[in-house]
């Protein structure tokens, strides 16, 4: 075979022609062209699955949270738990409970962006990873997750709650 | 008016159903007349659309709160321009914008090829109907944008304020047409199979409606990213988002499919690649459509409660299994005329910036359905995040930048070594001097920022030796001068030289990518009155709050009850740069249970982002101020148990004096980001280029004519 990066010498080129049928040349370089793609298939899909974090909801966090592995909790936010502290208030302090009502609140401290609709009770999806007891948000990974984003909900429910 | 509309729905689906008949009919029988027929019911679609459409647009600028959609979306305080938008921030509104864009368009592309290939023609008619008729019947089943409550309420909802900026007039349109653009391409693709007529025809006759899709799509993404930029208080263009990640897909295999059909074109070659990457296209909008509205992925786009999945899957299922069914059947008409002559050759470099194209859809399509992926495989939903879609992404873009240098200047069929030296000795320069210019000026820490500047740079020079060639040809052999000459270049050959004005704006737009995310500084933090902080090399104060109470007429125009803010000064090494004055907006809500003034500023609120935009860099600011704070909130509470809805105003006022006189902490995000600028030239680039490159030069029938009496030339000879 010839590599792409260089143009083959006159001799190198006869060798390859005599060496090769047209049909079989093909075929060698089908077979390194698609032996290629799924090598780094293969790579693309095992890294994606030992980089990603698994959906929790709170309680399930609670149970299996391992130390310096991230996780992406999804729950809404604790009413009276949203508060500011660190240096200049650069830190946001909240606990997020389940979804569904009842179960364990996880507390945690998050920095970045904090998108304009988070407020107490809006359904919020975060990354996390455990420290010691608590729980600190991976920078910027706040998502504020609105059921009511483009179609406000109707009134009496979910808004502002 | 609600049933006018309604009945104009119930009407287009009839015309699809009789217009899918007729011309399969037509074509079949080979009536022609039925497929006539055929063709002209997408023209009436089209008709009876545009009234439908304009029926809900009139509603919702007569703030018509019968119709449900402009109570759930608009309200009297909503601005009249953002009321006009308001149409399509609805799950109901925005599937009627792409029904109606999806008949104008088709009308537009059967129109033109009216005269050609009756079969393919009658084939895609049928196709387009069925996908306006999917639409349509969505609308009539699932979401009726024509729904009415009775009495209707005294006042809507109102716009989501985070949509109150004035890029939503024209993104959501742009992008729409993009997608149903490139179902246009697909129906003609597919009609090719049907018809077992498989050569270049087809491809030549939705070329333009290809690179249209394309141009559209583009602008779209840009245009959300500049949202995202300037009205997000977030402060990036680009998240890795799902929605905006199906936008991105079908964008990328059809850039593939305008590069690999010139091969097609030429060569003869790649035919069922061409086809695929057609299909795909039209496939992957379709998903892309799909996913806004499922729900199925978290997305800061999707709509709320969206239940349209089921239809989606099903359409798509049927798409995927026609579109291989239709490939394998044909695969023997789709040999290919010629073989790869060598791997140094602009037919080599398409294929490979084709595999590359494909391979980035293929990283982002596997990292935006994960989710979906892992809770198949493994039973537990998983995400990966954008460092995994950056390790993968920031390599590919890398390779595709520089192919985008070779194409334009390697020759085709084989390239040799003469033709190598010639061509690649001036952009290779051109990199090398930029890379020892960055490393000169210090900039090592940065490797992948590096090596995209010098692909950049790459690319100017082997864009710049082109043009630079076609001038100097012109003017030797015309004698033309400069300008002339260069207009005249463009002029005769819009496709070559649009394409690549498209190349060189890629590039400047990459630049921008490269730099701004590589050299950024960000802070965030809060800040008091007089309190000053550094970003970069810039020093930023806290000079003094701000607020204003202007229920209708707030500084941005989008309807904020109150704005509260803070003016900031900018310098940089003791010399002032900008003033800048970022705010958040309180807007109102319909919440009774707020209280009379809670409820005036009770709705989400909204960053106003306040930046000093630049060449070289922009100077970013949002601000977030403490309306909890007690003493604000106590006024609130005070003017809820003894204000009237219409005296409640004047505790807002009250409040806004508040916070002027005794400022809380306010929290700060501060960006200094060098180079953003360039993305949007670069997007304006590429744009141009574009516009250049699909214009119908002025003499293609003189060039028909000249090319019948060259042909005819060429048999003569033949024959003597």
């Amino acid at each position: 075979m010839v590599s792409p990066g260089e143009p083959p010498r006159a001799g190198q080129r006869f060798e390859i022609l005599v060496a090769m049928n047209p049909a079989r040349k093909r075929t060698v370089r089908l077979t390194v062209a698609l032996s290629a793609a799924v090598v780094l298939a293969s790579a693309l899909i095992y890294t994606s699955f030992s980089a990603a974090s698994p959906a929790l909801t709170p309680s399930q966090l609670a149970h299996q949270a391992q130390p310096g592995r991230s996780y992406q909790v999804t729950g809404t936010v604790a009413k009276g738990s949203v508060h500011r502290g660190g240096v200049g208030g650069a830190v946001l302090y909240f606990s997020v409970a389940d979804r569904a009502g009842g179960g364990t609140t996880i507390p945690l401290a998050y920095t970045g962006t904090v998108p304009d609709p988070f407020r107490e009770g809006r359904e919020v999806i975060v990354t996390v990873e455990k420290q010691g007891s608590s729980y600190v948000g991976e920078r910027n990974s706040l998502i504020t997750k609105c059921p009511s984003k483009y179609k406000t909900a109707p009134a009496g429910e979910n808004q502002n709650s | 008016m609600a049933g006018l509309g309604f009945g104009c729905l119930l009407l287009a689906l009839a015309i699809c159903a009789y217009g899918i008949v007729a011309s399969i009919y037509g074509v079949r029988s080979g009536r022609t007349e039925f497929s006539e027929s055929g063709r002209r019911s997408i023209y009436a679609l089209a008709g009876i659309l545009t009234v439908a459409f304009a029926v809900l647009e009139v509603a919702f600028l007569r703030n018509d709160f019968t119709f449900n959609t402009v109570a759930d979306t608009s309200s009297r305080t909503t601005p009249t321009f953002y009321r006009a938008a308001a149409v399509w921030s609805s799950q109901e509104g925005s599937l009627l914008l792409w029904a109606w864009l999806l008949s104008l368009w088709s009308s537009l592309a059967l129109f033109l090829t009216r005269k050609r290939m009756r079969d393919i023609a009658s084939y895609a008619t049928a196709i387009l109907l069925g996908f306006g008729g999917f639409f349509i019947s969505l609308m009539i089943f699932y979401a009726n944008p024509f729904a009415t409550t009775h009495p209707a309420p005294a006042e809507g909802v109102g716009l989501d304020p985070l949509l109150r900026f004035p890029t939503m007039m024209i993104h959501p349109p742009m992008l729409y047409s993009g997608y149903t653009l490139c179902t246009i391409p697909l129906a003609f693709g597919m009609g090719a199979l049907l018809a077992r007529r498989v050569d270049a025809d087809w491809i030549k006759a939705i070329r333009r409606f290809a690179f249209a899709a394309w141009l559209f799509l583009g602008v779209g993404i840009l245009l959300g990213a500049r949202w995202s930029y300037s009205e997000l208080g977030w402060g990036g263009y680009w998240g890795w988002d799902a929605v905006e990640n199906a936008s991105l897909m079908p964008w990328l295999t059809g850039t593939a499919f305008l590069h690999s059909l010139m091969i097609q074109e030429k060569r003869g070659m790649l035919k069922v690649w061409n086809v695929s990457l057609v299909l795909a296209t039209g496939t992957l909008a379709i998903m892309g459509t799909f996913l806004v509205r499922s729900g199925v992925l978290n997305s800061i786009h999707a709509f709320g409660g969206a239940t349209l999945g089921v239809p989606f899957v099903c359409l798509i299922a049927v798409l995927i299994a026609g579109s291989i069914y239709l490939v394998v059947s044909r695969r023997d008409m789709l040999r290919t005329e010629h073989r790869l002559d060598s791997l140094l050759s602009r037919e080599s470099i398409f294929l490979a910036n084709n595999l590359v194209l494909v391979g980035l859809c293929f990283v982002i399509f596997w990292g935006t359905y994960f989710p979906l992926i892992s809770e198949a495989l493994t039973g537990q939903e998983a995400s990966v995040g954008p460092p995994w879609f950056d390790r993968y992404t920031v390599p590919l873009a890398l390779v595709l930048v520089l192919l985008s240098g070779i194409g334009p200047v390697i020759a085709w069929r084989r390239a040799t070594l003469a033709n190598a030296r010639r061509n690649f000795l001036v952009p290779l320069l051109t990199a090398l001097v930029t890379l020892v210019a960055l490393l000169g000026a210090g900039i090592a820490d940065k490797p992948l920022a590096i090596a995209m500047f010098c692909c950049a740079a790459f690319v100017f020079g082997s864009i710049g030796q082109e043009f630079f060639r076609g001038v100097r040809a012109r003017r030797t052999m015309a004698g033309e001068a400069l300008p002339r000459a260069f207009t005249a270049l463009v002029r005769r050959n819009r496709r070559r030289y649009g394409g690549y004005i498209v190349h060189l704006g890629i590039a400047v737009l990459f630049i921008g990518v490269a730099a701004s995310s590589s050299f950024q500084h960000a802070s965030e933090l809060g800040l008091s009155p007089g309190q000053s902080t550094r970003v970069g090399s810039y020093t930023v104060r806290y000079v003094r709050p701000t607020a204003t109470i202007t229920p209708k007429y707030d500084e941005a125009h989008t309807g904020s009850t109150l704005s509260l803010g803070a003016l900031l000064d900018v310098s940089k090494g003791g010399h002032h740069v900008a003033m800048l004055n970022p705010s958040e907006g309180y807007y109102a809500s319909q919440e009774a249970s707020q209280g009379t003034v809670g409820s005036l500023i009770g709705g989400q609120p909204v960053s106003h982002v306040a930046m000093n935009a630049g060449i070289t860099r922009d100077v970013w600011s949002a601000v977030e101020p403490d309306i909890e704070a007690p003493a604000l909130q106590r006024i609130v509470k005070v003017g809820n148990s003894t204000l009237s809805p219409e005296e409640a105003l004047v505790a807002i006022g009250y409040l806004a004096r508040e916070y002027l006189k005794h400022p809380p902490q306010a929290q700060f995000h501060f960006i200094v980001s060098p180079l953003v600028m360039w993305i949007w030239i670069g997007g304006l680039i590429v744009f141009g280029g574009g516009l250049i490159a699909i214009w119908p030069a002025p003499s293609v029938v003189r060039r028909r004519v000249a090319a019948r009496a060259r042909a005819r030339s060429v048999r003569g000879l033949a024959r003597a």
